[in-house]
């Protein structure tokens, strides 16, 4: 704990370099009507990082991450990215201060083209106004064409380059996941939260999301906070955990802190609540 | 060979007047296909369209009944008139603030509600707007002229005399009214498809959620939405207050444009423009070959009994997206 407590970062056993403070959370509480969907949690995410929160199902965990980027406004507590107070915003605000998202049930534009999906990923990165893209193209052209180039390399990387063309309505689950991730990543985020990136896929698409996901960021030094399930997956990849559960933080720490959390192995082994 | 002529004016004309329910029907797939919004009032968006050209054009004083009767004042016209070309554009720019309006008090407050509910505040947004345009404009029959050609083509008629020695009637407006909706289709699609604002409403239009996700504001995309389907209703308003001089019964046009969006898909824009067509032809042929045998005066209804027929083999309509609900 000492190591991690270290304000400007660390080295992690692997190698890769920790930054400070991404972003911190502290004390949020948010209420449905009389629920409380989450109660009085904080914790941080450190630049360059993979942090997981876990927990049982109902624990909150998907609330939190909405809370992060923005599609539920918590009613108490505050919300803190690169040092500065966010005030409350609307979720494409969020996405505009360059943290990007998946959904736990895919939220794709089914219509359209893997590519042209991906493409929405920089929407907010395009400049070119109307009338030079009515008029005047070649300034909306040389732009587009930096973009595609980005996406061709995104697309390389996760290793869809022959679903390229293809509507996403057709695609089997575990690719449209890989097409959610790859429109996450073409915004460029600085934070990356992912919802059960591995939800409902079979070994062999886990071990495939698993390695993307630590190529993303080994190769981008992307940060990233994810949800997950399975627990020997969020061991492997995870530099820090968080668990939840009932809507209250019952542990947080390195995968082998918390796995040998009594709070946690508690929850998860189901002991009977006080 | 005379009647085979025949025919083939009829569907010219048909055609003609296809067109023309398809510049109404366009509206109604623009906003549907962003929002999911069945936007009852597009046929009221055309009628304050037209009623605000001609104001504008004519120079007359918004409000003027009501200042007239507040005030005990006698007021009509600023006396003077504004040329088409300027007139025509700052009706676009009204529907713009309308756009933005429909938008703030609307709308943004209906966020997540069921479709039904945001149909219902269509309608309550028809009646509202056509209180408002006859309260702004005042309630009588105006005329039209933005200096479309008008009258049958002397042209058409000659040209085809010598092509077939039988001159077509065909009406200089249909041919404007043609030319004008193939323009606004090919404007409107590669809007849709090549520009980012294009590609952002296609977004919205799909899911809302990964909208947000990626930095869209569901705000900006209804705004110009609505200012897009205001622009389009200043089309049709123009092209049928023309035709037919400016008048409440304008806005019944919408009830045209119901059974041309169930014939070609609420959600095609491609589809508005067969469905007008097919309907428009549809009605006169059935009218010539059929209309006799049953007591005539079939115009009225066979556009919708047509959509019913179709709602029943194929409730998509030709263009429409199959919705599969998985179980």
């Amino acid at each position: 704990m000492t190591i991690m407590e270290n304000p400007a970062g660390y080295i992690t056993a692997d190698g890769r370099k920790i930054g400070g403070t991404l972003m911190d959370l502290r004390n949020i509480t948010l209420r449905f009507g009389g629920v409380t969907a989450i109660k009085d949690i904080s914790f941080d995410i450190r630049e360059g990082e993979i942090r997981a929160i876990i927990g049982p199902n109902g624990a909150g965990k998907s609330s939190m991450l909405n809370v992060i980027s923005g599609f539920y406004v918590p009613q108490e507590g505050e919300v803190w990215f690169r040092g500065q107070r966010r005030g409350q915003m609307r979720p494409y605000q969020v996405a505009r201060l360059g943290i990007a998202r998946t959904f736990q049930n895919i939220a794709l534009f089914d219509g359209m083209s893997v590519l042209d999906n991906i493409m929405t990923g920089r929407l907010t990165m395009m400049k070119s106004n109307l009338l030079q893209q009515a008029v005047w193209r070649g300034a909306a052209e040389r732009e587009e064409t930096a973009h595609r180039e980005k996406v061709e390399k995104i697309i390389d990387f996760l290793e869809i380059q022959n679903i390229r063309k293809t509507p996403v309505g057709r695609l089997p689950y575990g690719l449209k996941k890989r097409v959610e991730l790859a429109r996450a990543l073409a915004a460029e985020p600085n934070l990356l939260l992912l919802d059960e990136p591995m939800a409902g896929m079979n070994v062999e698409e886990k071990e495939d999301m698993s390695r993307f996901i630590l190529d993303v960021n080994d190769e981008f030094g992307t940060t990233i906070a994810l949800i997950e399930h399975d627990m020997g997956v969020v061991m492997d990849l995870s530099d820090r955990v968080v668990v939840m559960d009932y809507g209250r933080k019952i542990g947080d720490g390195t995968p082998d802190e918390v796995r040998n959390n009594q709070a946690v192995i508690d929850a998860y082994l189901g002991v009977a609540h006080d | 060979m005379e009647q085979l002529l025949y025919v083939a004016e009829l569907v010219m004309n048909g055609l003609m007047t296809g067109v023309m329910y398809a510049l109404v029907a366009l509206g109604f797939v623009l906003i549907f296909k962003a929002s999911g919004v069945f936007n009852y009032s597009q046929g009221v968006l055309a009628l304050f369209a037209a009623l605000t050209l001609v104001g504008i054009q004519n120079g007359q004083i918004p409000f003027a009944h009501l200042i007239n009767a507040m005030f005990g004042t006698n007021l009509h016209s600023f006396g003077w008139t504004v040329p088409s070309v300027l007139a025509i554009l700052l009706t676009a720019g009204v529907m713009v603030l309308l756009a933005l309006a429909i938008e703030k008090l609307v709308l943004r407050h209906l966020v997540g509600q069921e479709p039904i509910i945001l149909f219902m505040a269509t309608i309550g947004l028809a009646y509202f707007l056509e209180g408002f345009g006859d309260v702004m404009w005042g309630a009588d029959v105006k005329t039209l002229d933005v200096g479309l050609p008008q009258g049958i083509s002397d042209t058409a008629e000659a040209w085809t005399a010598q092509l077939t020695g039988y001159g077509f009637f065909i009406d200089r407006l249909d041919i404007w009214a043609a030319i004008v909706a193939t323009a606004l289709v090919a404007a409107l699609v590669a809007f849709s498809q090549f520009t980012k604002q294009g590609r952002a409403m296609r977004a919205v239009a799909d899911d809302h959620q990964a909208a947000l996700s990626v930095g869209i504001s569901l705000q900006f995309i209804w705004i110009m939405v609505w200012s897009i389907a205001g622009f389009v209703a200043l089309v049709a308003g123009i092209m049928w207050g023309t035709k037919s001089g400016v008048q409440f019964s304008l806005s019944l046009i919408a009830l045209k444009a119901l059974p041309v969006l169930m014939l070609g898909g609420f959600t095609s824009i491609p589809g508005a423009i067969v469905g007008g067509l097919i309907i428009g032809v549809g009605e006169k042929l059935f009218e010539f070959f059929v209309g006799p045998m049953i007591g005539g005066a079939t115009e009225t209804w066979f556009a919708y009994v047509l959509a019913l027929i179709f709602l029943v083999f194929r409730p998509q309509g030709l263009f429409g997206e199959r919705i599969i609900e998985r179980v």
